[in-house]
């Protein structure tokens, strides 16, 4: 069977139109041409800094390389980070269930404001609050931790005595994140059909059941993606860790001792001001791992998200 | 004579029956919090401290109603609405747990911030100040211009590439914008910083740190932001107000910039504003790629800038022997950096709501 042919008159190609559709092509081209600046001017920095000669690069320590000097600060990021969303993930469902299901209607969309707040505060606000707040407040329950629980390797101690340690920072990362998981997961529990909850209730479930075997089911995918987002923030997150964390480049899982492995963001932060020469390249080689790394879990947030097109992470 | 009916027992409702009144979970937190508190009283006047441990009474007061709700509804309701109860007693902890961050750090940042919050502040730089006195006047001017800038830069090119994503993209180059956009979202800030670090010194030689070098990293930061919150309200201009204007043979390049564009203007004025908030904090990028001075700079391309986050950053870690005067300006630079945030989302908000189009139905 052969269709028909249709004809398409072509359109007027009027001189606004070319010169307006060629503007909007070239921005769009603009996108891809500084993010492809963006790799590029990093490893043309970076490159020379990871084959450099150990010798000459003072921020090494005695017989140091790039791959040693490198490997604890990865750790320490990955460190940080899983710590953080380990923390914000059950809270955040928490939150975005008693937004999407239990608040009041009326009240719901201004206590989505308020934690929208949480994520307004610049960061260095937040490390300012956690590094002269939040470690005191929270060094008296470290010592508890490590009288109580120091048999378990995290709380082996001895107590830092400023509370700047790997846990205090993981908290204040966390507070970080938390609007971010729950503003993805709140939409998606938002989009669940009211059919299907109607169906659970009418059956017989209590709010709790049918949130189990409704909702949750048909938000994971939204969850994991805000999940995943949150952890990408976390990757990258710079003073709040710098001004709480009192750390070095070391690979230590104590989280309430006075030895703390610092993270690729907050070790750029802390020397780059003061870094000449060879050194420079070596702290932007890094900063081109940690933007790697970002860029795979992104990715695949991104992946997840994409699969469902209904909802988008950046609205 | 007596009466042989007996008086009629008290209805019983079925639906109501075995399950707790409505006022009974509010009842059990109130007393498990009143409980908790005599304890800690106890605790002190036993122990002779002088300080109330009030976290610790409400900590253990919420612990106790979260055990309690459930036990209780377990001998009365049942075990699956017992369950029920204590996630409803769960999710709304999480809550107040997530709102304990946010006020302690509100709380904090005005009264420690409001102390340096004078006319010096806002009209006096750092320059030759050692321990009390100074402002943060060159940084406040510092941040306008690279923002500002920045602003300059990303929301042009932002707007027409959402334009570029709505109306004209098809096909595979607007499916790898759309996707880069997304990436570009997910670039950590001191990264941003480096790049332009990287940039400006292969233009103006090694460590050069200006303030368009500190614009050009906030750029990075801001352009995906505003692209993807104006594609969202492009997508949003009901496609009926496209279709009657080509109708009318209006030409395309018109229609969007007499039609689609005008619709928008208030979820876009928006997006802008929001994009703005978010970059104005950002004090990694900044730090590396504008650097930290303590003097006025109204040039962009010469000599160091600094930033209201850089200033409180650096008046945090540099403190003097008399740490006090730059602790207090540190928390005012805080105080006035929150401020600005605060009244653009404000603003924003407003402005979506107030030039929202009124498209009716």
């Amino acid at each position: 069977m052969t269709s028909p042919e249709i004809i398409r008159p072509k359109a007027k190609q009027r001189p606004g139109d070319r010169v307006f559709s060629a503007s909007a092509l070239i921005s769009g081209s603009l996108i891809l041409a500084i993010l492809a600046a963006v790799a590029g001017f990093l490893m043309l920095q970076g490159i020379p800094g990871m084959f450099a000669d150990p010798e000459s690069v003072s921020i090494y320590t005695e017989g140091e390389n790039f791959v040693e000097f490198v490997v604890p600060l990865i750790f320490g990021t990955l460190w940080a980070a899983a710590l953080a969303l380990v923390m914000a993930l059950p809270l955040a469902i928490g939150i975005a269930l008693f937004i999407s299901h239990y608040a009041p209607r009326r009240l719901a969309q201004g206590l989505g404001y308020i934690i929208d707040l949480l994520a307004a505060v610049p960061s260095v606000v937040f490390g300012l609050w956690g590094a002269n707040v939040l470690a005191g407040a929270i060094q008296p329950s470290f010592v508890w931790l490590e009288e109580n629980l120091g048999w378990i390797p995290l709380f082996a101690g001895p107590v830092s005595g400023t509370g700047r340690t790997m846990l205090t920072a993981a908290i204040v990362l966390a507070v970080m994140i938390l609007p971010i998981i729950t503003a993805i997961s709140r939409e998606v529990f938002l989009q669940t059909p009211p059919l299907y909850e109607e169906a659970a209730l009418a059956l017989g479930a209590t709010r709790w059941e049918m949130i189990r075997t409704v909702v949750l089911p048909f938000g994971r995918p939204g969850v994991i993606a805000g999940a995943m987002l949150g952890l990408g923030r976390a990757l990258g997150e710079t003073m709040a860790v710098a001004m709480v964390l009192s750390g070095s480049g070391v690979i230590v899982f104590d989280l309430i001792g006075s030895v703390n492995p610092l993270t690729i963001a907050a070790n750029v932060a802390l020397r780059f001001p003061e870094a000449y020469g060879i050194n420079v390249n070596v702290l932007i080689a890094t900063g081109l791992i940690l933007f790697a790394i970002t860029l795979v879990v992104n990715s695949i947030a991104r992946y997840i998200v994409n699969r469902r097109k209904d909802f988008s992470g950046a609205n | 004579m007596v009466s042989t009916v007996s008086p009629p027992q008290a209805a019983v409702n079925p639906l109501t029956a075995g399950r707790l009144p409505a006022a009974a979970p509010w009842g059990i937190l109130a007393g498990s919090l009143l409980a908790s508190t005599a304890v800690f009283a106890l605790l002190q006047v036993g122990s002779g401290e002088e300080d109330f441990n009030i976290v610790g009474a409400v900590f253990f007061g919420v612990v106790g109603y979260v055990l309690l709700v459930y036990i209780v509804s377990r001998l009365i309701e049942g075990s699956r609405r017992a369950k029920d109860r204590f996630v409803t007693a769960l999710v709304g902890l999480a809550f107040v747990v997530a709102m304990l961050p946010l006020i302690s750090l509100v709380f904090t940042v005005v009264a420690q911030g409001s102390g340096r919050i004078d006319l010096d502040f806002f009209t006096l730089s750092l320059r030759n100040v050692l321990g009390e006195g100074g402002g943060a006047a060159h940084a406040i001017i510092g941040t306008l211009l690279m923002t500002g800038v920045a602003t300059l830069i990303s929301v042009p090119i932002g707007l027409l590439t959402s334009i570029y994503l709505v109306e004209y993209g098809r096909g595979r180059l607007a499916q790898a914008i759309t996707f880069l956009v997304d990436v570009m979202t997910g670039i950590p800030s001191i990264v941003a910083g480096l790049f332009a670090f990287a940039l400006f010194e292969l233009i103006l030689g090694p460590g050069t740190r200006v303030g368009l070098s500190g614009a050009a990293a906030l750029t990075v930061l801001m352009l995906p932001v505003v692209v993807r919150s104006s594609e969202d309200i492009l997508r949003l201009v009901p496609n009926e107000l496209r279709e009657a204007s080509y109708a009318l043979g209006v030409p395309k390049w018109l229609t969007i910039l007499k039609v689609v564009i005008p619709t928008a203007i208030a979820g876009i004025a928006t997006g802008v504003m929001l994009s703005i908030a978010r970059v104005i904090g950002e004090t990694a990028p900044l730090l590396i790629a504008a650097g930290f001075s303590n003097n006025f700079n109204f040039d962009l391309t010469e000599g160091r800038m600094q930033s209201l986050p850089v200033y409180v950053y650096y008046s945090y870690i540099s403190q003097g022997t008399d740490f006090q005067p730059y602790i207090d300006r540190a928390w005012a630079g805080a105080l006035t950096l929150i401020a600005i945030v605060m009244i653009l989302n404000l603003a924003a908000r407003l402005v979506a709501r107030i030039f929202a189009p009124k498209l009716g139905r």
